[in-house]
Protein backbone atom coordinates (compact mmCIF):
# COMPACT_ATOMS: atom_id res chain seq x y z
CA UNK A 1 0.00 0.00 0.00
CA UNK A 2 1.19 3.51 -0.74
CA UNK A 3 2.18 4.90 2.61
CA UNK A 4 0.74 8.20 3.64
CA UNK A 5 3.22 10.28 5.58
CA UNK A 6 2.70 10.25 9.32
CA UNK A 7 1.78 13.93 9.77
CA UNK A 8 -0.85 13.73 7.03
CA UNK A 9 -2.25 10.56 8.54
CA UNK A 10 -2.50 12.18 11.95
CA UNK A 11 -4.01 15.33 10.52
CA UNK A 12 -6.75 13.39 8.71
CA UNK A 13 -7.38 11.25 11.77
CA UNK A 14 -7.66 14.38 13.89
CA UNK A 15 -10.10 16.02 11.47
CA UNK A 16 -12.31 12.92 11.33
CA UNK A 17 -12.36 12.20 15.04
CA UNK A 18 -12.55 15.85 16.07
CA UNK A 19 -15.44 16.63 13.74
CA UNK A 20 -17.48 13.62 14.83
CA UNK A 21 -16.67 14.24 18.49
CA UNK A 22 -17.72 17.90 18.41
CA UNK A 23 -20.78 17.33 16.27
CA UNK A 24 -22.16 14.06 17.64
CA UNK A 25 -20.38 12.37 20.53
CA UNK A 26 -19.94 15.30 22.93
CA UNK A 27 -23.46 16.75 22.49
CA UNK A 28 -25.08 13.33 22.97
CA UNK A 29 -22.90 12.72 26.02
CA UNK A 30 -23.90 16.07 27.48
CA UNK A 31 -27.58 15.30 27.09
CA UNK A 32 -27.15 12.01 28.90
CA UNK A 33 -25.26 13.88 31.62
CA UNK A 34 -28.11 16.41 31.94
CA UNK A 35 -30.60 13.57 32.31
CA UNK A 36 -28.70 12.14 35.25
CA UNK A 37 -27.69 15.50 36.72
CA UNK A 38 -30.05 14.78 39.58
CA UNK A 39 -29.10 11.16 40.00
CA UNK A 40 -31.81 9.74 37.78
CA UNK A 41 -34.77 11.43 39.44
CA UNK A 42 -35.69 13.19 36.16
CA UNK A 43 -36.09 9.80 34.60
CA UNK A 44 -38.14 8.29 37.39
CA UNK A 45 -40.30 11.44 37.61
CA UNK A 46 -40.96 11.30 33.89
CA UNK A 47 -41.75 7.61 33.98
CA UNK A 48 -44.30 8.07 36.74
CA UNK A 49 -46.12 10.74 34.71
CA UNK A 50 -49.19 9.21 33.09
CA UNK A 51 -49.03 11.57 30.10
CA UNK A 52 -45.46 10.58 29.35
CA UNK A 53 -46.33 6.91 29.53
CA UNK A 54 -49.26 7.49 27.18
CA UNK A 55 -46.97 9.23 24.70
CA UNK A 56 -44.39 6.46 24.88
CA UNK A 57 -47.07 3.84 24.39
CA UNK A 58 -48.52 5.69 21.41
CA UNK A 59 -45.06 5.94 19.83
CA UNK A 60 -44.57 2.20 20.31
CA UNK A 61 -47.94 1.33 18.77
CA UNK A 62 -47.51 3.66 15.77
CA UNK A 63 -43.95 2.49 15.16
CA UNK A 64 -44.87 -1.18 15.38
CA UNK A 65 -47.75 -0.86 12.94
CA UNK A 66 -45.63 1.16 10.53
CA UNK A 67 -42.82 -1.39 10.66
CA UNK A 68 -45.18 -4.34 10.10
CA UNK A 69 -46.85 -2.65 7.13
CA UNK A 70 -43.51 -1.62 5.64
CA UNK A 71 -42.16 -5.12 6.19
CA UNK A 72 -44.92 -6.77 4.16
CA UNK A 73 -44.90 -4.07 1.49
CA UNK A 74 -41.10 -3.87 1.37
CA UNK A 75 -40.47 -7.59 0.93
CA UNK A 76 -43.21 -7.87 -1.70
CA UNK A 77 -41.93 -4.93 -3.75
CA UNK A 78 -38.32 -6.07 -3.44
CA UNK A 79 -39.10 -9.50 -4.84
CA UNK A 80 -41.21 -8.00 -7.63
CA UNK A 81 -38.50 -5.50 -8.56
CA UNK A 82 -35.72 -8.07 -8.66
CA UNK A 83 -37.34 -11.27 -9.90
CA UNK A 84 -39.89 -9.99 -12.42
CA UNK A 85 -40.05 -7.79 -15.47
CA UNK A 86 -43.02 -5.52 -15.97
CA UNK A 87 -43.73 -2.22 -17.66
CA UNK A 88 -42.93 0.79 -15.52
CA UNK A 89 -40.48 -1.09 -13.33
CA UNK A 90 -37.75 1.52 -13.52
CA UNK A 91 -40.14 4.36 -12.72
CA UNK A 92 -41.45 2.44 -9.73
CA UNK A 93 -37.94 1.70 -8.54
CA UNK A 94 -37.07 5.40 -8.68
CA UNK A 95 -40.35 6.48 -7.06
CA UNK A 96 -39.76 4.11 -4.14
CA UNK A 97 -36.76 6.29 -3.20
CA UNK A 98 -38.80 9.47 -3.23
CA UNK A 99 -39.75 9.38 0.48
CA UNK A 100 -36.05 9.55 1.37
CA UNK A 101 -35.70 13.05 -0.01
CA UNK A 102 -39.17 14.48 0.59
CA UNK A 103 -39.40 16.81 3.56
CA UNK A 104 -41.42 15.43 6.49
CA UNK A 105 -43.41 18.65 6.41
CA UNK A 106 -44.35 18.02 2.79
CA UNK A 107 -45.33 14.46 3.70
CA UNK A 108 -47.61 15.80 6.41
CA UNK A 109 -49.13 18.37 4.08
CA UNK A 110 -49.69 15.75 1.38
CA UNK A 111 -51.57 13.42 3.71
CA UNK A 112 -53.51 16.37 5.10
CA UNK A 113 -54.60 17.53 1.65
CA UNK A 114 -55.67 14.05 0.62
CA UNK A 115 -57.35 12.78 3.75
CA UNK A 116 -58.45 15.60 6.05
CA UNK A 117 -62.13 15.38 6.95
CA UNK A 118 -63.11 18.91 5.97
CA UNK A 119 -61.91 19.48 2.41
CA UNK A 120 -59.47 16.68 1.63
CA UNK A 121 -59.80 14.64 -1.56
CA UNK A 122 -61.04 11.52 0.23
CA UNK A 123 -61.42 12.72 3.82
CA UNK A 124 -65.12 13.67 3.80
CA UNK A 125 -66.14 10.42 2.11
CA UNK A 126 -64.11 8.38 4.56
CA UNK A 127 -65.45 10.31 7.52
CA UNK A 128 -69.04 9.79 6.38
CA UNK A 129 -68.24 6.10 6.64
CA UNK A 130 -66.84 6.52 10.12
CA UNK A 131 -63.15 6.45 9.20
CA UNK A 132 -61.07 9.31 10.55
CA UNK A 133 -57.47 9.28 9.39
CA UNK A 134 -56.17 12.76 10.10
CA UNK A 135 -55.74 13.85 13.74
CA UNK A 136 -56.01 10.18 14.58
CA UNK A 137 -53.62 7.25 14.86
CA UNK A 138 -54.22 5.73 11.37
CA UNK A 139 -53.00 8.98 9.82
CA UNK A 140 -49.96 8.96 12.06
CA UNK A 141 -49.20 5.38 11.09
CA UNK A 142 -49.48 6.38 7.41
CA UNK A 143 -47.11 9.33 7.89
CA UNK A 144 -44.63 7.05 9.63
CA UNK A 145 -44.96 4.40 6.91
CA UNK A 146 -44.31 7.06 4.27
CA UNK A 147 -41.04 8.31 5.73
CA UNK A 148 -39.67 4.82 6.46
CA UNK A 149 -40.93 3.26 3.22
CA UNK A 150 -37.68 2.65 1.28
CA UNK A 151 -35.53 1.41 4.18
CA UNK A 152 -36.38 -2.30 4.02
CA UNK A 153 -36.44 -2.32 0.21
CA UNK A 154 -33.00 -0.70 0.08
CA UNK A 155 -31.59 -3.49 2.25
CA UNK A 156 -33.33 -6.43 0.59
CA UNK A 157 -33.00 -5.58 -3.13
CA UNK A 158 -29.17 -5.84 -3.33
CA UNK A 159 -29.18 -9.12 -1.42
CA UNK A 160 -31.80 -10.58 -3.74
CA UNK A 161 -29.63 -9.54 -6.69
CA UNK A 162 -26.60 -11.12 -5.11
CA UNK A 163 -28.06 -14.53 -4.30
CA UNK A 164 -29.56 -14.96 -7.76
CA UNK A 165 -32.50 -17.21 -8.46
CA UNK A 166 -30.76 -20.55 -9.05
CA UNK A 167 -31.99 -22.08 -5.82
CA UNK A 168 -35.51 -20.80 -6.36
CA UNK A 169 -35.56 -22.32 -9.83
CA UNK A 170 -34.23 -25.59 -8.46
CA UNK A 171 -36.93 -25.64 -5.80
CA UNK A 172 -39.59 -24.92 -8.37
CA UNK A 173 -38.32 -27.60 -10.75
CA UNK A 174 -38.55 -30.08 -7.87
CA UNK A 175 -42.21 -29.24 -7.53
CA UNK A 176 -42.32 -26.56 -4.82
CA UNK A 177 -45.12 -24.07 -5.22
CA UNK A 178 -44.68 -20.30 -4.88
CA UNK A 179 -45.41 -20.04 -1.12
CA UNK A 180 -43.12 -23.00 -0.38
CA UNK A 181 -40.33 -21.47 -2.42
CA UNK A 182 -40.76 -18.16 -0.63
CA UNK A 183 -40.84 -19.51 2.92
CA UNK A 184 -38.19 -22.21 2.50
CA UNK A 185 -35.73 -20.68 0.03
CA UNK A 186 -36.11 -16.95 -0.53
CA UNK A 187 -36.91 -15.79 2.99
CA UNK A 188 -34.09 -17.67 4.76
CA UNK A 189 -31.54 -16.22 2.35
CA UNK A 190 -32.70 -12.62 2.74
CA UNK A 191 -33.34 -13.03 6.48
CA UNK A 192 -30.53 -10.77 7.70
CA UNK A 193 -31.22 -8.04 5.18
CA UNK A 194 -34.84 -8.05 6.35
CA UNK A 195 -33.72 -7.84 9.97
CA UNK A 196 -31.48 -4.81 9.26
CA UNK A 197 -34.26 -3.17 7.34
CA UNK A 198 -36.72 -3.74 10.17
CA UNK A 199 -34.32 -2.39 12.79
CA UNK A 200 -33.58 0.70 10.71
CA UNK A 201 -37.27 1.26 10.03
CA UNK A 202 -37.97 0.92 13.71
CA UNK A 203 -35.40 3.58 14.58
CA UNK A 204 -36.77 5.90 11.90
CA UNK A 205 -40.40 5.26 12.89
CA UNK A 206 -39.85 5.86 16.60
CA UNK A 207 -38.10 9.12 15.81
CA UNK A 208 -40.46 10.59 13.22
CA UNK A 209 -41.45 14.12 14.11
CA UNK A 210 -42.37 16.59 11.37
CA UNK A 211 -44.88 14.54 9.40
CA UNK A 212 -46.52 13.16 12.53
CA UNK A 213 -46.76 16.65 14.02
CA UNK A 214 -48.87 17.88 11.11
CA UNK A 215 -51.01 14.79 10.72
CA UNK A 216 -51.66 14.19 14.42
CA UNK A 217 -52.79 17.67 15.40
CA UNK A 218 -50.59 17.17 18.48
CA UNK A 219 -53.48 16.61 20.90
CA UNK A 220 -52.05 16.04 24.39
CA UNK A 221 -52.93 12.66 25.81
CA UNK A 222 -54.46 11.43 22.57
CA UNK A 223 -52.22 11.93 19.54
CA UNK A 224 -49.04 13.19 21.17
CA UNK A 225 -46.12 10.87 20.51
CA UNK A 226 -42.88 10.84 22.46
CA UNK A 227 -41.04 13.08 19.98
CA UNK A 228 -43.90 15.60 19.99
CA UNK A 229 -43.86 15.57 23.76
CA UNK A 230 -40.14 16.39 23.82
CA UNK A 231 -40.89 19.57 21.89
CA UNK A 232 -43.91 20.48 24.02
CA UNK A 233 -42.15 19.86 27.33
CA UNK A 234 -39.04 21.75 26.28
CA UNK A 235 -41.02 24.77 25.17
CA UNK A 236 -43.05 24.59 28.39
CA UNK A 237 -39.84 24.95 30.42
CA UNK A 238 -40.18 21.40 31.70
CA UNK A 239 -36.75 20.66 30.37
CA UNK A 240 -36.06 17.84 32.80
CA UNK A 241 -38.91 15.81 31.36
CA UNK A 242 -37.78 16.67 27.82
CA UNK A 243 -34.28 15.41 28.66
CA UNK A 244 -35.64 12.24 30.22
CA UNK A 245 -37.81 11.36 27.19
CA UNK A 246 -34.95 12.25 24.85
CA UNK A 247 -32.69 9.95 26.81
CA UNK A 248 -35.13 7.08 26.33
CA UNK A 249 -35.34 7.84 22.59
CA UNK A 250 -31.53 7.95 22.36
CA UNK A 251 -31.41 4.56 24.09
CA UNK A 252 -33.79 3.08 21.51
CA UNK A 253 -31.87 4.47 18.54
CA UNK A 254 -28.47 3.44 19.89
CA UNK A 255 -29.83 -0.02 20.68
CA UNK A 256 -30.97 -0.27 17.05
CA UNK A 257 -27.50 0.77 15.84
CA UNK A 258 -25.79 -1.74 18.10
CA UNK A 259 -28.06 -4.54 16.90
CA UNK A 260 -27.22 -3.69 13.28
CA UNK A 261 -23.50 -3.38 14.06
CA UNK A 262 -23.49 -6.76 15.81
CA UNK A 263 -25.44 -8.54 13.09
CA UNK A 264 -23.68 -6.98 10.12
CA UNK A 265 -20.36 -8.93 10.12
CA UNK A 266 -22.20 -12.25 10.10
CA UNK A 267 -23.48 -11.48 6.64
CA UNK A 268 -20.02 -10.84 5.24
CA UNK A 269 -18.54 -14.17 6.33
CA UNK B 1 -26.34 0.67 6.89
CA UNK B 2 -25.08 2.62 3.94
CA UNK B 3 -27.80 1.27 1.77
CA UNK B 4 -30.50 2.51 4.03
CA UNK B 5 -29.04 5.94 4.24
CA UNK B 6 -29.04 6.64 0.62
CA UNK B 7 -30.86 5.71 -2.47
CA UNK B 8 -27.82 5.29 -4.60
CA UNK B 9 -25.43 3.69 -2.22
CA UNK B 10 -25.95 0.07 -2.94
CA UNK B 11 -25.80 0.26 -6.66
CA UNK B 12 -23.39 3.13 -6.90
CA UNK B 13 -21.07 1.85 -4.27
CA UNK B 14 -20.57 -1.79 -4.98
CA UNK B 15 -19.37 -3.13 -8.23
CA UNK B 16 -22.61 -4.36 -9.72
CA UNK B 17 -22.83 -8.09 -9.10
CA UNK B 18 -23.04 -10.17 -12.25
CA UNK B 19 -26.62 -11.10 -11.45
CA UNK B 20 -27.46 -7.44 -11.24
CA UNK B 21 -26.36 -7.02 -14.79
CA UNK B 22 -28.04 -9.96 -16.31
CA UNK B 23 -31.52 -8.44 -16.53
CA UNK B 24 -30.02 -5.44 -18.31
CA UNK B 25 -28.73 -7.61 -21.09
CA UNK B 26 -31.64 -9.98 -21.00
CA UNK B 27 -34.21 -7.23 -21.20
CA UNK B 28 -34.12 -7.20 -24.96
CA UNK B 29 -34.67 -10.93 -25.38
CA UNK B 30 -37.15 -11.84 -22.63
CA UNK B 31 -40.75 -10.69 -22.72
CA UNK B 32 -41.29 -7.34 -21.02
CA UNK B 33 -43.82 -8.76 -18.66
CA UNK B 34 -42.93 -11.89 -16.69
CA UNK B 35 -45.56 -11.55 -13.98
CA UNK B 36 -47.58 -14.66 -13.23
CA UNK B 37 -51.07 -14.44 -11.79
CA UNK B 38 -49.93 -14.48 -8.16
CA UNK B 39 -47.13 -11.98 -8.70
CA UNK B 40 -49.48 -9.79 -10.70
CA UNK B 41 -51.95 -9.77 -7.83
CA UNK B 42 -49.12 -8.94 -5.42
CA UNK B 43 -48.00 -6.06 -7.60
CA UNK B 44 -51.57 -4.82 -7.84
CA UNK B 45 -52.08 -4.76 -4.07
CA UNK B 46 -48.68 -3.20 -3.50
CA UNK B 47 -49.41 -0.51 -6.08
CA UNK B 48 -52.80 0.28 -4.52
CA UNK B 49 -51.13 0.79 -1.14
CA UNK B 50 -48.29 2.79 -2.72
CA UNK B 51 -50.84 5.01 -4.45
CA UNK B 52 -52.91 5.54 -1.31
CA UNK B 53 -49.85 6.30 0.76
CA UNK B 54 -47.55 8.20 -1.60
CA UNK B 55 -48.80 8.95 -5.08
CA UNK B 56 -52.29 10.30 -4.33
CA UNK B 57 -51.26 12.55 -1.43
CA UNK B 58 -48.34 13.95 -3.42
CA UNK B 59 -50.66 14.57 -6.38
CA UNK B 60 -52.97 16.38 -3.98
CA UNK B 61 -50.09 18.73 -3.17
CA UNK B 62 -49.36 19.35 -6.84
CA UNK B 63 -53.06 19.83 -7.60
CA UNK B 64 -53.53 22.27 -4.73
CA UNK B 65 -50.51 24.21 -5.93
CA UNK B 66 -51.69 24.20 -9.54
CA UNK B 67 -55.14 25.46 -8.56
CA UNK B 68 -53.68 28.86 -7.79
CA UNK B 69 -51.80 28.93 -11.09
CA UNK B 70 -48.52 30.74 -11.70
CA UNK B 71 -49.87 33.78 -9.87
CA UNK B 72 -49.94 31.76 -6.66
CA UNK B 73 -46.29 30.73 -7.06
CA UNK B 74 -45.27 34.31 -7.77
CA UNK B 75 -47.18 35.60 -4.75
CA UNK B 76 -45.59 33.04 -2.49
CA UNK B 77 -42.06 33.62 -3.74
CA UNK B 78 -42.44 37.41 -3.82
CA UNK B 79 -43.21 37.40 -0.12
CA UNK B 80 -40.00 38.73 1.47
CA UNK B 81 -40.13 36.39 4.42
CA UNK B 82 -40.58 33.33 2.23
CA UNK B 83 -37.82 34.43 -0.14
CA UNK B 84 -35.48 34.95 2.83
CA UNK B 85 -36.30 31.41 4.00
CA UNK B 86 -35.62 29.99 0.54
CA UNK B 87 -32.24 31.72 0.17
CA UNK B 88 -31.24 30.77 3.71
CA UNK B 89 -32.18 27.12 3.17
CA UNK B 90 -30.47 26.78 -0.20
CA UNK B 91 -27.38 28.64 0.99
CA UNK B 92 -27.02 26.61 4.17
CA UNK B 93 -27.73 23.33 2.39
CA UNK B 94 -25.03 24.13 -0.17
CA UNK B 95 -22.56 25.14 2.55
CA UNK B 96 -23.22 21.97 4.53
CA UNK B 97 -22.91 19.84 1.40
CA UNK B 98 -19.49 21.35 0.68
CA UNK B 99 -18.42 20.69 4.29
CA UNK B 100 -19.66 17.12 3.95
CA UNK B 101 -17.82 16.58 0.67
CA UNK B 102 -14.52 17.46 2.34
CA UNK B 103 -15.00 16.08 5.84
CA UNK B 104 -17.11 13.12 4.74
CA UNK B 105 -14.46 11.97 2.29
CA UNK B 106 -11.76 12.40 4.95
CA UNK B 107 -13.80 10.37 7.46
CA UNK B 108 -14.42 7.64 4.88
CA UNK B 109 -10.70 7.52 4.07
CA UNK B 110 -9.78 7.32 7.74
CA UNK B 111 -12.33 4.54 8.32
CA UNK B 112 -11.02 2.46 5.42
CA UNK B 113 -7.28 3.10 5.22
CA UNK B 114 -6.27 4.13 8.71
CA UNK B 115 -5.99 1.93 11.79
CA UNK B 116 -6.24 3.22 15.31
CA UNK B 117 -7.82 2.44 18.64
CA UNK B 118 -11.51 3.28 18.69
CA UNK B 119 -12.02 3.18 14.94
CA UNK B 120 -14.96 0.81 15.17
CA UNK B 121 -16.57 3.13 17.70
CA UNK B 122 -16.18 6.00 15.23
CA UNK B 123 -17.79 3.78 12.61
CA UNK B 124 -20.88 3.27 14.80
CA UNK B 125 -21.11 6.93 15.87
CA UNK B 126 -21.30 8.00 12.20
CA UNK B 127 -24.75 6.39 12.06
CA UNK B 128 -26.07 8.05 15.20
CA UNK B 129 -27.45 11.11 13.35
CA UNK B 130 -29.44 8.77 11.14
CA UNK B 131 -31.00 6.80 13.97
CA UNK B 132 -31.54 9.69 16.38
CA UNK B 133 -34.97 11.34 16.28
CA UNK B 134 -34.54 14.76 14.70
CA UNK B 135 -36.15 16.63 17.60
CA UNK B 136 -33.68 14.93 19.94
CA UNK B 137 -30.86 15.92 17.58
CA UNK B 138 -31.85 19.55 18.09
CA UNK B 139 -31.97 19.14 21.84
CA UNK B 140 -28.62 17.36 21.87
CA UNK B 141 -26.92 20.12 19.88
CA UNK B 142 -28.51 22.70 22.14
CA UNK B 143 -26.67 21.22 25.11
CA UNK B 144 -23.26 21.92 23.57
CA UNK B 145 -23.98 24.98 21.44
CA UNK B 146 -26.85 26.52 23.41
CA UNK B 147 -27.06 29.02 26.26
CA UNK B 148 -25.48 26.66 28.82
CA UNK B 149 -22.66 25.57 26.55
CA UNK B 150 -19.64 24.24 28.44
CA UNK B 151 -17.50 25.54 25.56
CA UNK B 152 -18.96 29.02 25.83
CA UNK B 153 -20.28 28.91 22.28
CA UNK B 154 -23.73 30.44 21.94
CA UNK B 155 -24.86 29.53 18.47
CA UNK B 156 -28.48 28.78 19.28
CA UNK B 157 -31.00 30.99 17.46
CA UNK B 158 -28.38 32.24 14.98
CA UNK B 159 -27.81 31.14 11.36
CA UNK B 160 -24.87 29.09 12.68
CA UNK B 161 -27.42 26.91 14.46
CA UNK B 162 -28.96 26.06 11.09
CA UNK B 163 -25.55 25.04 9.75
CA UNK B 164 -24.94 22.89 12.81
CA UNK B 165 -28.28 21.11 12.65
CA UNK B 166 -27.97 20.43 8.92
CA UNK B 167 -24.36 19.23 9.31
CA UNK B 168 -25.50 16.89 12.07
CA UNK B 169 -28.33 15.23 10.18
CA UNK B 170 -26.40 14.92 6.88
CA UNK B 171 -23.17 13.59 8.39
CA UNK B 172 -23.60 9.92 7.36
CA UNK B 173 -24.52 10.44 3.71
CA UNK B 174 -21.17 11.02 2.01
CA UNK B 175 -19.25 8.85 4.47
CA UNK B 176 -21.55 5.92 3.77
CA UNK B 177 -21.54 6.32 0.00
CA UNK B 178 -17.76 6.78 -0.31
CA UNK B 179 -16.69 4.18 2.25
CA UNK B 180 -17.75 1.02 0.36
CA UNK B 181 -16.24 2.29 -2.91
CA UNK B 182 -12.96 2.98 -1.16
CA UNK B 183 -13.06 -0.51 0.35
CA UNK B 184 -13.48 -2.13 -3.07
CA UNK B 185 -10.72 -0.04 -4.63
CA UNK B 186 -7.54 -2.00 -5.31
CA UNK B 187 -4.42 -0.36 -3.98
CA UNK B 188 -2.15 -1.73 -6.71
CA UNK B 189 -3.03 1.06 -9.13
CA UNK B 190 -1.90 3.54 -6.52
CA UNK B 191 1.26 1.50 -5.94
CA UNK B 192 1.95 1.41 -9.67
CA UNK B 193 1.54 5.16 -9.86
CA UNK B 194 3.86 5.60 -6.89
CA UNK B 195 6.48 3.31 -8.42
CA UNK B 196 6.35 5.40 -11.59
CA UNK B 197 7.22 8.42 -9.52
CA UNK B 198 3.84 10.06 -8.88
CA UNK B 199 3.66 12.15 -5.74
CA UNK B 200 1.00 11.58 -3.11
CA UNK B 201 -1.00 14.57 -4.23
CA UNK B 202 -0.91 13.40 -7.83
CA UNK B 203 -2.04 9.93 -6.81
CA UNK B 204 -4.91 11.42 -4.87
CA UNK B 205 -5.92 13.76 -7.67
CA UNK B 206 -5.41 11.47 -10.65
CA UNK B 207 -6.28 8.05 -9.24
CA UNK B 208 -8.25 8.18 -6.02
CA UNK B 209 -10.48 11.16 -6.73
CA UNK B 210 -11.77 10.06 -10.18
CA UNK B 211 -12.91 6.70 -8.82
CA UNK B 212 -14.58 8.31 -5.83
CA UNK B 213 -16.30 11.12 -7.71
CA UNK B 214 -19.55 9.25 -8.55
CA UNK B 215 -19.95 8.12 -4.95
CA UNK B 216 -19.19 11.61 -3.67
CA UNK B 217 -21.70 13.06 -6.13
CA UNK B 218 -24.39 10.62 -5.03
CA UNK B 219 -23.73 11.36 -1.37
CA UNK B 220 -23.69 15.09 -2.03
CA UNK B 221 -27.05 14.95 -3.82
CA UNK B 222 -28.62 13.06 -0.92
CA UNK B 223 -27.04 15.35 1.62
CA UNK B 224 -28.30 18.44 -0.23
CA UNK B 225 -31.82 17.01 -0.56
CA UNK B 226 -31.93 16.11 3.12
CA UNK B 227 -30.59 19.51 4.17
CA UNK B 228 -33.19 21.37 2.08
CA UNK B 229 -36.03 19.39 3.62
CA UNK B 230 -34.87 19.33 7.23
CA UNK B 231 -37.34 20.36 9.88
CA UNK B 232 -37.23 18.50 13.21
CA UNK B 233 -33.70 19.29 14.33
CA UNK B 234 -34.22 23.01 13.70
CA UNK B 235 -37.35 23.45 15.81
CA UNK B 236 -35.64 23.87 19.16
CA UNK B 237 -32.19 24.91 17.96
CA UNK B 238 -32.75 27.71 15.49
CA UNK B 239 -35.66 29.51 17.13
CA UNK B 240 -37.29 29.94 13.70
CA UNK B 241 -36.76 33.71 13.57
CA UNK B 242 -38.20 35.20 10.38
CA UNK B 243 -35.53 36.59 8.02
CA UNK B 244 -32.80 35.09 10.13
CA UNK B 245 -33.09 31.40 10.96
CA UNK B 246 -36.38 30.42 9.36
CA UNK B 247 -36.07 27.65 6.78
CA UNK B 248 -38.46 26.57 4.02
CA UNK B 249 -39.96 23.64 5.96
CA UNK B 250 -40.89 25.94 8.81
CA UNK B 251 -42.43 28.36 6.31
CA UNK B 252 -44.57 25.55 4.89
CA UNK B 253 -45.67 24.59 8.38
CA UNK B 254 -46.61 28.19 9.18
CA UNK B 255 -48.72 28.32 6.02
CA UNK B 256 -50.45 25.08 7.04
CA UNK B 257 -51.13 26.34 10.55
CA UNK B 258 -52.57 29.58 9.14
CA UNK B 259 -54.86 27.55 6.91
CA UNK B 260 -53.37 28.90 3.66
CA UNK B 261 -53.04 25.50 2.06
CA UNK B 262 -52.54 26.91 -1.43
CA UNK B 263 -49.38 28.78 -0.40
CA UNK B 264 -48.16 25.77 1.56
CA UNK B 265 -48.78 23.54 -1.45
CA UNK B 266 -46.98 25.95 -3.80
CA UNK B 267 -43.86 25.99 -1.64
CA UNK B 268 -44.12 22.26 -0.95
CA UNK B 269 -44.40 21.47 -4.66
CA UNK B 270 -41.17 23.36 -5.30
CA UNK B 271 -39.48 21.26 -2.60
CA UNK B 272 -41.00 18.17 -4.15
CA UNK B 273 -39.59 19.17 -7.53
CA UNK B 274 -36.11 19.50 -6.02
CA UNK B 275 -36.50 16.05 -4.46
CA UNK B 276 -37.50 14.60 -7.84
CA UNK B 277 -34.51 16.22 -9.56
CA UNK B 278 -32.23 14.64 -6.96
CA UNK B 279 -33.83 11.22 -7.47
CA UNK B 280 -33.40 11.45 -11.24
CA UNK B 281 -29.81 12.67 -10.88
CA UNK B 282 -29.06 9.76 -8.56
CA UNK B 283 -30.57 7.32 -11.01
CA UNK B 284 -28.34 8.69 -13.77
CA UNK B 285 -25.20 8.53 -11.61
CA UNK B 286 -26.15 5.00 -10.61
CA UNK B 287 -26.44 3.91 -14.24
CA UNK B 288 -23.16 5.55 -15.20
CA UNK B 289 -21.36 3.83 -12.36
CA UNK B 290 -22.96 0.49 -13.17
CA UNK B 291 -21.81 0.81 -16.77
CA UNK B 292 -18.24 1.55 -15.75
CA UNK B 293 -17.88 -1.65 -13.84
Amino acid sequence: MVRTSLPVRWLLRLIAVGYVFLLVAWPVGLLVKHTFADGGSFLSDALSDERVLDALQLTAVVALWAVVINLVFGVTISILLVRYEFPGKRVLSALIDLPLSVSPVVVGLALLLAYNGRNGWFGPTLEDNGVQLIFNSPGMIMATCFVALPLIIREVVPVLHEIGDDQEQAARSLGANAPQTFWRITLPSIKWAVVYGVVLSLARSVGEFGAVKIVSGNITGRTQTATLMVEAKYQNFQQDTAYAISFLLILVSIACLVVVALLRPKKDH
Amino acid sequence: MSSALSGATIDAARPAPPEGRRPRRARRTTPRNTLGRGAGLGLGIAMVWFSILVLLPLSAVVAAAAEGGWGNYLDVLRNDQTWAAVTLTVGQAALVTVINIVVGTVIAWVLVRDRFWGKSLLDVIIDVPFALPTIVAGLVLLSLYGPNSPMGVHWAFTPNAVTLALAFVTLPFIVRTVQPVLEELETDVEEAAASLGAGRLTIFRRILLPSLTPAIAAGAALSFARAISEYGSLVLLSGNKPFETEVVSVRVLTFIENGSNASAAALASIMLFVALVVIVALDLVQRRVARRW
